[in-house]
């Protein structure tokens, strides 16, 4: 566990160091993220448990966002005022993102996969 | 007894709001499942309302209970370099729908991004709400990140990102119906590219293949919108 641990703290500070380093808009962990994944994809050797250790941290993924979204209670006034504007924003660019991720995906891909492997014997 | 100025040096350290944190996290948590998962009792949110409650009532400042859970913030970077994990496992899924993914990501992480800050702007927003709300579609990590760097208020995005993943795990699934969307894969990437992890838990409890490709939404759209969003709050003229 230990060294899974070390090996993703490994990558975020590389994430980290090169977002600094270069100035680019992409925040460190999701650099670190793109570092391990291109590790991973690689093939190169990693500690056995890495997937044991990951799937353990992000079951508990909810509680990390817990002290950012705390500082609501700072906004009160904030809220009050946008409040209506934030709710109308969020469910028209929700209806609109699923509608139209869907429609570039294909929405009918597994039936027309369907009726063709129905129609060979 | 303690004394009232030691009491209040508790309040300070991690000694009292880790603990608590992780205790009103588990409660959140138990009290979730014993009711089927529905999003609407996001263990997130319940913690975050329960924990502000807690604050708010017993007069302590956020900043002393941020110092206090300091930590918790260092592990969501952590958790998010582990993405990298069930983005590999499931990356064979793809194989020959490349070009097609790609074009539905990018067609909804530039709706879901661009939609909001218009409508947003039109609603009378301020700046710094719809800033705050720019990178909703990304996981909260991740859209917390972008916040920051954009002069938003990471804790509304905080919220705001939750509430956006709540909205698609509830409003999602009707949408597609309506659209006739049968295909595991397209529902989930649909649910995951605009509603993140907690809509992509939702995408599990349709099926499998709906899980695994709202986790590759998940995953990619978090990297796709912290490009995009200073890109398009900077063509947009907000920054």
């Amino acid at each position: 566990m230990l060294q899974s641990l070390v090996v993703l703290m490994f990558f975020q500070l590389l994430g980290e160091l090169l977002v600094q380093a270069t100035g680019l808009p992409l925040p460190g962990p999701v650099c670190g993220m793109l570092f391990l994944l291109a590790w991973l994809r690689s093939g190169w050797t990693l500690p056995v448990e890495l997937t044991g250790v990951a799937t353990g941290l992000l079951d508990h993924f909810g509680l990390l966002f817990v002290p950012a979204g705390v500082s609501i209670i700072g906004f009160g006034a904030l809220i009050m005022r946008d409040g209506p504007a934030i709710v109308l924003a969020l469910m028209l660019s929700i209806a609109a993102t699923v509608a139209i991720t869907a429609c570039a995906f294909g929405r009918r891909q597994a039936a027309q996969r369907e009726a063709r492997s129905r129609s060979v014997p | 007894m303690i004394e009232s100025a030691k009491l209040a040096g508790l309040l300070q350290g991690p000694l009292v709001w880790l603990p608590a944190t992780l205790a009103i996290y588990a409660a959140a948590t138990a009290l979730w499942r014993r009711h089927g998962k529905a999003p609407i009792l996001n263990p997130t949110m319940l913690s975050i309302i329960a924990i502000g409650t807690v604050l708010l009532a017993s007069g302590v400042p956020y900043p002393a209970y941020l110092d206090g859970v300091a930590i918790l913030n260092y592990v969501l970077g952590t958790a998010v370099v582990a993405l990298a994990v069930p983005l590999h496992r499931h990356i064979h899924l793809l194989q020959g729908r490349t070009l097609k993914l790609a074009v539905a990501l990018f067609a909804g992480s530039t709706t879901s991004l661009v939609l909001g800050l218009i409508v947003a702007k039109a609603a009378g927003a301020s700046l710094e709400t719809i800033l705050s709300i720019a990178p909703k579609a990304a996981t909260a990590a991740v859209s917390i990140e972008i916040a920051r760097g954009i002069g938003g208020l990471p804790g509304l995005t905080a919220v705001v990102t939750i509430m956006t993943g709540i909205t698609t795990a509830v409003v999602g699934p009707y949408v597609l119906d309506l659209l006739g969307v049968r295909a595991p894969e397209t529902r989930g990437l649909a649910l995951g590219v605009s509603g993140h992890g907690i809509a992509t838990a939702r995408a599990f409890s349709e099926s499998e293949a709906a899980g695994s490709f709202a986790s590759i939404g998940t995953a990619l759209n978090a990297s796709l919108t912290a490009a995009l969003v200073p890109l398009a709050v900077w063509a947009l003229g907000l920054m």
